[in-house]
């Protein structure tokens, strides 16, 4: 094996941002399920799913909107549309999760291990509906009138051509303007949804029922609203990391959850599950060190590289990073 | 029809056997389905043509591999336990190939593959094993050899996907280009971000970059090395010679794709591509052709009376016809006599022939 640290130091700018930029999508898939951990000690398996299909909603209405030949004023019209389309795409499955594959097993204290199967199951139903849309259209006939939409139903969908990806160049750095967007609008969300949590009243709720859900709803807050609220705030972080996704990539499929969920996964675990700030954390330092690793081992370890960071971290850190859980949050 | 009856009167059948079957084996769905449709619908398209005046219909069972070598050998051993299958179109990649290849060999089902192309497949001493097309033994060479003599790039950037077939043919042209590769890389199958290896890309600055895998990752390759700032030529084999590559857009433009399939604007295919597209509505893609002549030497087997695996493998190894694509004649590892590799190159967002590469 020969390691390429020449190349490595000569191109540490651009690594280091091209691997925030895939961090940062990480990061905002991570908040899924550290939010979900944290008020329900539940992995929420299915949550990769929620993320694609918010990819989908922003191809979909790329296409049906024509920005393929749209420019200007136009464009962005267009992706701001694209980009509400992902967040209700993700946040309409994110809360359908909740109320068909979680809610009736709370309601009947099952077993988490219960909640957990429910989940895996959920994830595969959601990956494999998508990849047969085209028999499923086909059931009702509308196969033709939607073709362009469930045709390619299990290759690469791709929207490339829609967007220009202009690169500048800073102290001879050369960046990618779609690699900037990414990062910027990734912590912009986080902050807020940090701040969210931290100052409002339906992020109280949050955090008490976290904390302790029993004296949380002796003290009035109703937990499968708070429950409810914290899939819906899954669902619409992971319809930005789709609309981000999608500007950076172009293209999806219907398993492109699967891998980006194992990551953004070890991405919480790795920040502190249950803590919003390790999930932005833990996402940045794993896109930079699968970025760094890969360039200096070679592209075949990127995923190695990965996880033997996250049971590195954990072997010193047990909790993370970070550590703190949502519910021990500071007001 | 009527001559045909139940399995216990199989001679009853006149010209040719009853209730016999051929199997295609390879993506029907799945991330390669693309590749896999044309060779289902060419040997679909010698079979009709088959039946319409044979007094036996023979089946073409699908056996649906989705492409993957971990569902291979149980779908060989599912091809293997019915009889009635006596050839096998397929099994349509290298890496299915390489797992499935040892159930056919040690059951005797003679399979004849029209677009697996690792080298290393003849080499197992499988006599079931043929091959209706050039390997990458003779692809790669002509890959270099047009990297070489007609792009004329001083400096050349390999790219794998780590594949049975990929990294085999990208092992070939590096070997061949020599002193012209300035740097590789191998990314993995189904891998969406490739920041890294632009960027390695960006750092060696070559002329052209060779990609070997298939077309769902070189899509997304060429696109992000686009934007990364890449202006040099990209050349890929035949496994990224399907439509969806062009989903690449602007990206795709220039591409050279090296296939050792036949244009469907050949005209020794002409009659072929008319029928196929009679059948079919689409003119004939990637290896379409190919799959019609293995599709075809069984069923002259079958006409010829042949009613067994054992003497069908005979049959297939003795055979020496002219088929739509070249002459089919196999040598003693199941590799065809005749080889022809061709140039493709993606112009105003199609993939148009571009010659034989000589």
């Amino acid at each position: 094996m020969n390691l390429n640290f020449e190349f490595f130091f000569n191109n540490l700018p651009e690594l280091t941002i091209t691997g925030l930029a895939f961090g940062a999508i990480y990061a905002l898939i991570a908040l899924g399920y550290t939010m979900v951990y944290g008020v329900l000690q539940l992995i929420n398996f299915a949550h990769s799913e929620v993320f694609m299909y918010g990819t989908f909603a922003m191809l979909w209405t790329i296409m049906a909107l024509g920005a393929a030949d749209a420019n200007g004023v136009h464009l962005v019209a267009i992706l701001i549309a694209a980009l509400f389309a992902a967040m209700a795409m993700s946040a309409v499955i994110a809360l359908g999760l909740e109320r068909i594959a979680y809610r009736p097993l709370i309601k009947r204290n099952a077993p988490r291990l219960i909640a957990l199967i429910s989940a895996i199951g959920a994830s595969f139903v959601l990956a494999e509906l998508m990849g047969l849309r085209d028999k499923i259209s086909g059931w009702f006939g509308l196969d033709d009138d939607l073709s362009d939409y469930v045709q390619k139903a299990k290759i690469n969908n791709s929207m490339a051509g829609v967007l220009e990806k202009p690169r500048f160049e800073i102290a001879g750095v050369s960046i990618s303007s779609i690699d900037v967007i990414v990062i910027v609008s990734a912590v912009a969300m986080m902050v807020l949804l940090d701040q969210f949590v931290r100052r409002s009243r339906l992020g109280k709720g949050i955090r008490a029922t976290a904390q302790d859900p029993e004296t949380a709803s002796l003290m009035g807050v109703n937990p499968t609203r708070t429950i409810q609220m914290t899939f819906l705030i899954g669902g619409l972080m992971a319809g930005v990391a789709a609309f981000l996704y999608m500007l950076k990539l172009d293209a999806t499929n219907y398993q492109v959850g699967f891998l980006l969920g194992v990551k953004a996964f070890t991405a919480a675990v790795l920040g502190g599950i249950g803590n919003l700030r390790g999930a932005l954390l833990g996402g940045l330092v794993l896109g930079v060190a699968e970025n760094w690793g890969q360039a200096i081992l070679g592209s075949e370890w990127r995923d190695v590289i990965a996880f033997v960071l996250l049971v590195l971290i954990l072997l010193v850190r047990p909790t993370g990073l970070l550590g703190e859980s949502l519910g021990k949050a500071r007001a | 029809m009527t001559a045909c009856g139940t399995t216990d009167d199989k001679e009853a059948g006149g010209d040719g056997a009853c209730d016999l079957k051929l199997a295609f084996f390879g993506p029907e769905t799945g991330d390669a389905a693309g590749l896999g449709k044309p060779i289902i619908q060419g040997a679909q398209l010698a079979v009709n043509q088959y039946n319409d005046d044979a007094e036996c219909d023979v089946e073409l069972e699908k056996k649906d591999s989705q492409g993957s070598p971990d569902a291979a050998p149980a779908l060989a051993t599912d091809v293997v336990s019915d009889d009635s299958i006596i050839g096998v179109v397929g099994p349509a990649f290298s890496g299915e190939s390489a797992a499935a290849g040892p159930i056919f060999a040690e059951e005797g089902v003679p399979t004849i593959t029209p677009s697996a192309t690792n080298p290393t497949l003849a080499d197992n001493g499988w006599d079931t094993f043929h091959r209706a097309l050039g390997n990458d033994a003779t692809q790669g060479p002509a890959a270099a050899k047009y990297i070489k003599d007609t792009i004329k790039a001083e400096s050349v950037f390999v790219i794998d996907d780590a594949s049975e077939y990929g990294a085999g043919l990208a092992g070939i042209v590096e070997k061949d280009l020599g002193d012209l590769v300035t740097g590789t890389d191998t990314i993995q199958q189904k891998q969406t971000d490739f920041s890294a290896t632009v960027t390695k890309v960006n750092d060696a600055k070559p002329a052209a970059v060779f990609f070997g895998g298939y077309y769902a990752e070189a899509t997304l390759l060429i696109g992000q090395l686009r934007d990364g700032g890449f202006d040099g030529t990209f050349i890929v084999a035949d496994g990224v010679k399907d439509p969806a590559f062009l989903d690449a857009k602007a990206a795709a433009e220039g591409a050279i794709i090296t296939c050792p399939c036949i244009p469907d604007t050949d005209p020794a295919v002409a009659d072929f591509a008319t029928a196929y597209e009679a059948e079919f509505g689409e003119a004939p893609g990637t290896y379409a052709a190919e799959a019609y002549d293995a599709a075809n030497i069984f069923l002259a087997g079958i006409k010829d009376g042949v009613e067994d695996r054992e003497a069908m493998l005979e049959f297939v190894n003795g055979y020496d016809e002219k088929g739509v694509t070249k002459q089919l004649k196999f040598d003693d590892k199941g590799e065809p006599a005749d080889v022809h590799v061709y140039a493709y190159t993606v112009k105003d967002g199609a993939i148009v022939a571009d010659g034989e590469i000589e």
